[in-house]
């Protein structure tokens, strides 16, 4: 991988990180404000269903997911696994992609 | 104080051991005239590496109970658990023998971070003016004082887990250089500072800051290298 790609990486890692900062924020305060008369799934449905404006929020949660993820895990596995090149990559953009899929399916789930 | 201390010292090479020494304790005595006194007194053959003895030259780094210190300017009573020494090479690199570390690869980084210094200007024209108040003159001025001792080095998590990473002391290097208007290898040293083998790699654990003996923060510079490189490698330039 060139040098100018690990650096981009780099940033979309941090970059990232700074959109899953707000989303873990916004994410946490409506799951305390949502369960203050208990939680049912129905209710959950109730305020997802349809609902384009959490439909956005929950698509941009999970991208950034999918691209902070497999960044950092390739950190980890490079350094405590010695597992570098090529295969590696592959994997790791399996991951992403896993990531990404099975998220924004989820959220499909919840709108649809 | 006890009238001696039972000094532990690594002998031979990486499947060597420790062996144990008594050694007489002295007022404001260094780690470094501990080996010295071993070596000149009980032990000749016990090999080591020291040249200024006053915290220039940066050749006796050791690793002093667990911690890697400059022997030179390192007191006993600051660092012994009572009468007792532990005293072993610089982690992170090859060992020759005793507490002679292998410094080739710690240099060849520094090579391969574009530690040279490339002028611009020959002989026939004036002086650079550098204002000494500028920022990057000031910038550069905090990282330059570094003797190439290698203690950042052993303290650095990053080198055990990744050898090929250039490690504090040759990004600090480079980040003097980038901040030297003189100097004309800056968009070639900034590839040479990019990537997983280089600045992008530091975890900033802090540990070469917390260990330097010139007390700098090569954390501090490889910070400024990665804003460097993502702002290259975003334009382009990389």
């Amino acid at each position: 991988m060139s040098r100018r790609t690990e650096t981009l990486l780099w940033v979309a890692q941090r970059a990232s990180a700074a959109v899953l900062a707000l989303c873990v924020l916004v994410h946490l305060a409506t799951m305390i404000y949502a369960v203050r008369g208990g939680l049912t799934g129905a209710e959950i449905l109730a305020r997802t269903r349809g609902n384009v404006a959490w439909l956005a929020f929950y698509s941009v949660f999970v991208v950034a997911v999918a691209v902070h993820a497999p960044i950092g895990l390739r950190a980890v596995l490079g350094e405590w696994l010695g597992w570098r090149g090529r295969a590696r990559e592959v994997f790791l953009a399996a991951f992403a992609l896993a990531l990404a899929g099975m998220g924004l399916w989820a959220v499909r789930g919840v709108f649809a | 104080m006890s009238a001696t201390l039972r000094v532990k010292v690594w002998r031979g090479g990486a499947d060597g051991a420790f062996r144990e020494y008594e050694v007489p304790r002295r007022e404001s005595q260094t780690v470094l005239d501990v080996v010295t006194h071993i070596q000149r007194a009980i032990d000749p053959t016990l090999a080591y590496r020291f040249a200024c003895r006053v915290g220039m030259c940066g050749s006796c780094a050791m690793t002093v109970n667990g911690a890697p210190r400059w022997t030179c300017r390192t007191h006993v009573d600051k660092v012994a658990r009572g009468d007792r020494l532990e005293i072993a090479p610089l982690r992170n690199l090859p060992l020759i023998r005793d507490l002679v570390a292998d410094m080739r690869e710690f240099f060849d980084k520094w090579a391969r971070a574009q530690g040279q210094f490339k002028g611009r200007r020959t002989r026939a024209d004036d002086f650079e003016r550098i204002t000494p108040g500028s920022d990057a003159r000031k910038r550069a001025d905090a990282a330059i004082e570094c003797i190439g001792c290698g203690v950042c080095y052993a303290a650095c998590d990053v080198v055990a887990w990744n050898p090929d990473y250039l490690g504090p002391a040759a990004l600090n290097r480079a980040w003097t250089l980038a901040n030297d208007a003189r100097d004309a290898a800056n968009p070639e040293r900034l590839r040479a500072v990019a990537g997983d083998r280089a600045s992008l790699a530091c975890h900033t654990h802090m540990s070469c800051t917390e260990r330097c003996p010139k007390a700098l923060s090569p954390t501090a510079g490889i910070a400024g290298l990665k804003r460097a490189v993502a702002r290259a490698a975003l334009e382009g330039e990389l």
